[in-house]
Order: structure tokens, then C-alpha cells, then sequence
């Protein structure tokens, strides 16, 4: 064996060993690595979180459910909303600005703590932006065609409006005719 | 090499041009989505080009190839550079909209691991007397930490995090309209060919810089042998 193919051996055992190693970590720590905590891992995980301890929840902003109470002057203005997974609910309410991207139906990811009473009060609230990126009139006419609320969720697959020129197109769902 | 700077310079002007004035604004993020057009292809030169230095630190390793030393040597500030670019972008970006400068999710941690992992290569090749342990040393360390690699990439999809997953390298269709696609492609490829120039001038120069001092010891040693 020459010195180059021994070198070669030897780069290559430690490679795997430190990418086994490395993925075996990873593993072990799969659970600790969450950065929020879904409502459905809240409500049927084994043990509550206790009313001291402060996580994150996220999820989406149910549509319908983001209510801004009358602001008082010198006040940071008070919000109640609720977070979704589509399967379990949390209510959330929070004093504060918020940023831009939210809305109902965006993703959001919110630090605070779970009361008694089931409601999670924030003392941080963070926008999640989706991957999808599209001009005004591209969603607009996606709105108009029917095929997305934003309000309700993500946008529809993207193969359906990613070259769509909404000059001269309408978009149309795959396998529908029309809208 | 003036023909490699001119293209660079080209290609980064049109896509700058074609992103900053001829693209549309986003539906939800307006103009501030003009930060992508920058923090993408940073993000991009920054796991791209690390990963050009672990194949030059394969080619030290094992063929002991005097170039590849140099190269990744000259290689490792300029990625540092990039990842900076791409975390100060991503921080500016992540302000206005998701509420935040800066959070531990596993996305920007990585990213910040890499960062550290490129400065701590620029240090160590240097902080060496002889120059080929140097590089020993700091192609080792470039193959360790090439680990972080797959972990920066695949971090929004094994954990969940703030920081969105990809919209462009997905299996089904890019999640961004081409009007937005096209210019965030060009910017990428005017950013990658300038920072393939400018790693190039930094390793002619530094080959330069060895002749020349080559030279002068073969110089001095004439002038020890005449006396």
C-alpha cells in the first residue's frame, strides 16, 4: 500500500467514524433540539408544562381569532389570538408590538408561559415566514381564483403559480378546469 | 484575470440592477425582501465554499498538494467574510419581520458555528512557524468541522426552527416566482464569480509573494557564498 492510498484509508475511517458520532448526537439530542412547541404537544404530551415555566408555543394564527383590545393611552396595546396545528388549540394573549408578517393564518412562535386557566400569556411573539415568496398580483389572483385564503393557511403548491404572468393568465388548479 | 473581474463585476451589476430596481416587491414583506437577493447567495458562498475547502484540504491531506494549501489558505478570510455578510443581512432581514434580531433556533446557530469555523481556519493555518504544519493543522480542522456542513442545510427540515425552509432547492417546484427567481439566480451567480476572483488574486498573489521571497533567499545565499 502506498503512503498516498494509507492516507486516503485512514481520512476516510475517520470520516465515518466522526460522521457516526456525529449523527448518533444528533439523535440523542433530537428532543432537546425543538425550538417551539406545537399546542397538540402541550395538550397530549405526557405532563403539562406547570404555570412557572416559560416555552415556546407555535403554530399557526387561527383564522377569525385575532381580537386587539381598545388601546389605552400610554399603554402597550393588548392582543388575544389563538395558536393552531391543526388538530389542538391554544389561546395566547400578549401585550406588545407585533411584527409586521403577523397575521391569521401566518406561522408564529411565541415565548410565555401556560396559566391554570389554559391560557398562554407571551411576553414575546415572533413571526414565522413561510418559504414562498410572490409578487402582489400573483397572490391577488390566486385569491381571486378561489385557490387560496390566506387566512386559512399556506399558499397552494407552488408548481400551480410560480410562472404564472398574471397580466395574461389565470391561475387553474391541476386537474380542474376552470374555477 | 482582467477578464474574470470585468465578468464578475458584470454579472453582480445586472442582478443587483434587475433584484434592487426590475423585480416586484413580495405580497407580504414589500421591498424588505430585497435583503434575499444578498443573504441568500452569501448563505449559499458560505456552505458552497466550505465545501471547497474541505476538497482542498482532502487534496493537502493526502496529495500533499503545496497549491491546495495555498488556495485553501487564501480561501478561508474571504468565507468568513461571506458568512458575516450572510448573518448581518439575515439579523437586518429578521428585525422587521419576524420580530427579531437574533435567535438560538438550529438555523442561525449553525450558521454562527460556521462562522466561527472559517475564522478559527484563517487563524490556525497562520498561527504556525512552519507554514506546511499550518496547513496540516488547519486542514483538519476544515474536515472536522465540515460536519456542520449537511447540519446547516438540512437544520430547517430535521428541527423545527424560525428561520423557514428552502424555497429554491426543494423537490417539488421552487416556492418563489420566477420574477423574483431569475434576479436571486443572477445575483448568485455574479456573487459566486466574485468571490471565485477574488479568491484567485489572493492565491496568484500569495504564489507571487513566495517567489519573491524565494528568490531573495536564493539571493541572500549567492551573496553568503561570494563573501
Amino acid at each position: 500500500m502506498t503512503r498516498k492510498k494509507r492516507r486516503m484509508w485512514i481520512l476516510l475511517l475517520c470520516a465515518i467514524g466522526l460522521g457516526s458520532a456525529t449523527a448518533l448526537t444528533l439523535t440523542a439530542f433530537q428532543d432537546n433540539l425543538v425550538f417551539f412547541r406545537s399546542p397538540s404537544d402541550i395538550m397530549t404530551g405526557e405532563q403539562r408544562p406547570t404555570p412557572d415555566r416559560a416555552f415556546r408555543l407555535g403554530g399557526l394564527v387561527e383564522a377569525g381569532s385575532v381580537q386587539r383590545d381598545p388601546t389605552v393611552a400610554g399603554q402597550r396595546p393588548v392582543v388575544h389570538f389563538r395558536v393552531t396545528d391543526g388538530a389542538n388549540v391554544i389561546p395566547v394573549t400578549y401585550q406588545g408590538v407585533l411584527p409586521d408578517l403577523f397575521r391569521e393564518g401566518q406561522g408564529v412562535v411565541t415565548l410565555g408561559k401556560l396559566g391554570v386557566d389554559g391560557v398562554f400569556r407571551a411576553s414575546e411573539v415572533l413571526a414565522r415566514h413561510d418559504e414562498t415568496y410572490m409578487p402582489p398580483e400573483v397572490a391577488d389572483a390566486l385569491k381571486r381564483a378561489g385557490h387560496w385564503q390566506p387566512d386559512q393557511g399556506p399558499a397552494p403548491a407552488p408548481a400551480i403559480w410560480n410562472t404564472l404572468d398574471p397580466r395574461t393568465q389565470q391561475p387553474t388548479m391541476p386537474g380542474r378546469t376552470g374555477s | 484575470m482582467p477578464w474574470l473581474w470585468a465578468l464578475a463585476i458584470g454579472v453582480t451589476g445586472i442582478g443587483a440592477a434587475w433584484a434592487l430596481f426590475f423585480s416586484p416587491a413580495d405580497w407580504q414583506q414589500g421591498e424588505t425582501v430585497r435583503i434575499m437577493y444578498v443573504h441568500v447567495p452569501m448563505a449559499w458562498l458560505a456552505m458552497g465554499g466550505y465545501t471547497g475547502l474541505a476538497i482542498l484540504s482532502i487534496m493537502s491531506l493526502i496529495w500533499r498538494h503545496p497549491l491546495a494549501d495555498l488556495t485553501a489558505r487564501e480561501l478561508s478570510p474571504v468565507g468568513a467574510a461571506a458568512t458575516a455578510l450572510c448573518l448581518a443581512t439575515g439579523s437586518l432581514w429578521g428585525k422587521p419581520m419576524w420580530g427579531t434580531w437574533w435567535q438560538w433556533d438550529a438555523r442561525m446557530t449553525s450558521v454562527l458555528v460556521l462562522f466561527f469555523l472559517w475564522l478559527g481556519h484563517a487563524a490556525l493555518v497562520r498561527a504556525f512557524d512552519d507554514p506546511e504544519r499550518g496547513a496540516r493543522a488547519g486542514a483538519i480542522l476544515a474536515l472536522v468541522g465540515f460536519v456542520n456542513v449537511p447540519i446547516v442545510k438540512f437544520s430547517v427540515d430535521w428541527w423545527n426552527t424560525l428561520h423557514q425552509s428552502a424555497s429554491v432547492t426543494r423537490m417539488d417546484a421552487p416556492a418563489m416566482h420566477v420574477d423574483m427567481l431569475y434576479p436571486l439566480l443572477t445575483c448568485a451567480l455574479g456573487f459566486t464569480l466574485l468571490f471565485a476572483t477574488v479568491v484567485l488574486a489572493r492565491t496568484r498573489a500569495a504564489v507571487m509573494e513566495r517567489r519573491v521571497r524565494a528568490l531573495e533567499m536564493a539571493r541572500a545565499r549567492r551573496l553568503d557564498a561570494a563573501q
